[in-house]
């Protein structure tokens, strides 16, 4: 008998610090039996760059530039199932402190009166630098999400129940303990 | 050096190559070459692509928030912002000295940090390069391949970074961003059950970090001519230094060797960091690019990291760390090695360092004690720096009588690798791609290039810059949730 095929499963960090990517390997030694059960395709994990046909779509982080909505986009289009990852995913967390400043504020003062900062710097200009929106938003804002799971980061144990709902063919739910925003 | 790689006189007729995203690195970056029609590459840059603009808007944060605030610029080392943050708000509240518990615990949470981050990437991101190959076959090349055929390797490392990560929860509160380190000390000790759940590992995790150091000098010993050479360049090195030269990576003071290994500086107190270094800004980066001021931006740039920690000190702190220290030394003919790939080398001998130091931890009763905090006479302005897993981080802040901070300036670890990095970028980029059809085998020598620095993109995307381009975010059904456009004057503007 020749096993089930795996699932795919792609992951990206979008405007996020890699804590819930950190809080995903969290489950220790239960990757192993992660692994038996799914493959991944794109992820800071593997050097697969763009997202094939996946059935689980895990993001982290808002989105606040052009290469962050490219990416959320391509993924949407590519996972069966996305699911928002942590604060930052689902209502933009720390980086969307700046959301009530203005960047051109924002510039100044990192690039005129930083401190020990060379004379004569100027603003970074480049066509390879993705431009930057001027407020940082959450995923939902964006593109259709299926599932959220809350936390700064989500615990190991919380991410661990919602994959093995989805693997099970079941509606994933957190439950009590699970559920937590910190 | 590789100057004239930096930047192609005539851009516009070249060919464009990008490895985007860098991938089994934490954080964003890409790298772009130009090559032109014969394959001649003739300009190879790394780019961190994201920002935050952290150090704007910590401003009008009381000064209490900002340990637990800051680490959610990076995930990976979270304790590292977190305790460097601390450290320049213990000068704020006038904690010249901690009690011997706050030390303790926050070096055991520290060293709880170092082991889970070298574990993290040495087995779960760099170990598929070494054991398979750079142009292996992409489907095997990451951390599953390597469970499924060197199943016992694999699992030591999840195992040593679940210690490390423990460690981390028991002094921390959480495994990622917790909060036990707080201006003046820490809000708790270990208890005795914690202690000594802890304790039941750490002989068979000192074991295994040992493992893991004599696997690296395997890799190495298979092929030497590889890893001396890779991607190799000459390059001054910092770090901070413990009393007496002793390798510390939670307090310290500054010390600079040049490329043959000669002291360029020593002793410098960390609060006087903005006499020592200066940052540039390149057009093409987020990622700032310091120097040491008195060798200036040709000459001053300089490697953080383990590499320059194992180097740069004169004696490991533990028995067995010491004594690879010593071999790894005597590898080198006491002069200083600076292969890109001996970096993971001196990586796993500091997880060994790091393994010892907590069981020593874990056998000092201080770390059980209740006199958490301590206090004195406020002040207004403070540095903070520790020896994070990729090198020095730097941590300065001001702050006003309501207590909100004024001012915030941060040079993370990798930032002081940029340079270094694109040095390792143009190196392979020459070596290895000059001439030849780009495939995706040895673009990834590139990313081993780069992987070895332990790059941490996420934290090193402070700053902010400006692009020469439009855009606009639409939502589901086509209303404009949000949008940018640089004005004629060169500035920013929402266009209505
Ligand atoms: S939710 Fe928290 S842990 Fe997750 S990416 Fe955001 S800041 Fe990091």
């Amino acid at each position: 008998m020749t096993a089930p095929p795996k699932l795919k499963i792609a992951t990206t960090s979008l405007a996020g610090c890699f804590g819930c990517h950190m809080s995903l390997l969290d489950i220790d030694e239960r990757l192993f039996d992660l692994l038996e059960l799914v493959e991944f395709d794109r992820s800071p994990l593997t050097d697969i760059k763009h997202c094939g046909a996946c059935d689980i779509g895990f993001i982290e982080g808002g989105v606040c530039n052009a290469e962050n909505v490219h990416v959320l986009r391509e993924f949407r289009a590519n996972c069966r199932i996305l699911i928002a990852v942590g604060a930052c995913a689902i209502n933009g967390g720390l980086p969307a402190q700046r959301n009530h400043l203005s960047l051109p504020s924002i510039l100044e003062e990192v690039y005129h009166t930083s401190i020990g900062l060379a004379p004569g710097n100027a603003i970074p200009n480049d066509p390879e630098l993705p431009l930057p929106l001027d407020k940082v938003h959450p995923l939902h804002e964006v593109v259709k999400i299926d599932y959220f799971i809350p936390g700064c980061p989500p615990s190991a144990d919380a991410i661990w129940k919602v994959l093995n709902d989805i693997l099970a063919g079941r509606k994933p739910e957190l439950g009590h303990g699970l559920m937590h925003y910190d | 050096m590789s100057d004239q790689l930096e930047t192609a006189s005539h851009p516009e007729k070249l060919r464009r190559v990008a490895i985007d995203p860098v991938s089994r690195v934490e954080g964003h970056g890409k790298v772009t070459l130009l090559l032109d029609e014969n394959n001649h590459v003739r300009q190879a840059r790394l780019h961190i692509v994201e920002f935050r603009g952290f150090e704007k808007f910590v401003q009008g944060r009381p000064y209490w928030e900002v340990p637990v605030m800051v680490q959610r610029l990076c995930g990976i080392c979270p304790v590292s912002h977190h305790i460097a943050a601390s450290k320049a708000m213990d000068l704020i509240v006038g904690a010249k000295q901690l009690t011997p518990t706050a030390e303790k615990i926050r070096r055991l949470m520290h060293y709880g940090q170092i082991l889970q981050s070298h574990a993290l990437h040495f087995f779960h991101l760099c170990s598929p390069d070494l054991l398979f190959g750079f142009d292996s076959d992409i489907s095997r090349r990451n951390i599953a391949g390597v469970a499924e055929k060197y199943p016992d390797t694999a699992r030591k490392g999840v195992l040593l970074r679940k210690f490390g990560q423990e460690v981390i929860r028991h002094t921390a509160g959480k495994r990622i961003h917790g909060t036990g380190s707080v201006p003046g000390g820490v809000n708790k000790s270990l208890t005795m059950a914690e202690r000594n759940e802890l304790r039941q590992d750490i002989d068979q995790i000192i074991d295994w970090s040992h493992d893991a150091v004599q696997l690296v000098k395997e890799l190495h010993s298979q092929n030497p001519a590889l890893y001396d050479s890779f991607g190799i360049f000459r390059a001054n090195m910092m770090s901070l230094v413990g009393d007496n030269g002793v390798h510390d990576l939670y307090h310290g003071s500054l010390r600079g060797r040049d490329a043959d290994g000669s002291i360029l500086f020593d002793g410098v107190d960390y609060q006087n960091y903005g006499v020592l270094l200066e940052e540039e800004v390149k057009s093409w980066s987020y990622m700032k690019f310091p120097y040491l001021k008195s060798l200036g931006n040709k000459q001053g740039w300089y490697r953080v990291g383990p590499l320059s920690r194992v180097q740069n000190c004169d004696t490991m702190p533990t028995p067995l760390a010491e004594h690879e220290r010593r071999e790894f030394v005597a590898y080198g003919g006491n002069l200083p090695l600076h292969a890109p790939l001996a970096y993971h080398w001196t990586r796993m001998i500091e997880l060994l360092s790091a393994a010892e130091t907590i069981k020593e931890l874990l056998h000092d009763d201080d770390i059980t004690g209740n006199e958490l905090m301590a206090g004195g006479e406020r002040a207004r302005e403070g540095v903070g720096v520790i020896e994070a897993p990729r090198g020095t981080l730097i941590h300065h802040y001001r702050v006003d009588d309501n207590d909100l901070v004024t001012m915030c300036n941060l040079i993370v670890s990798t930032t002081h690798n940029n340079q270094a990095m694109n040095e390792a970028v143009r190196q392979v980029a020459r070596r290895y791609l000059n001439g030849r059809e780009v495939s995706e085998g040895l673009l990834n020598h590139i990313e081993v290039a780069i992987r070895a620095f332990d790059p941490c993109l996420s934290c090193a995307t402070h700053a902010l810059g400006k692009m020469p381009l439009e855009v606009e975010l639409l939502d589901a059904t086509g209303h404009t949730l949000s949008a940018l456009a640089r004005s004629a004057d060169g500035g920013f503007c929402t266009p209505d």
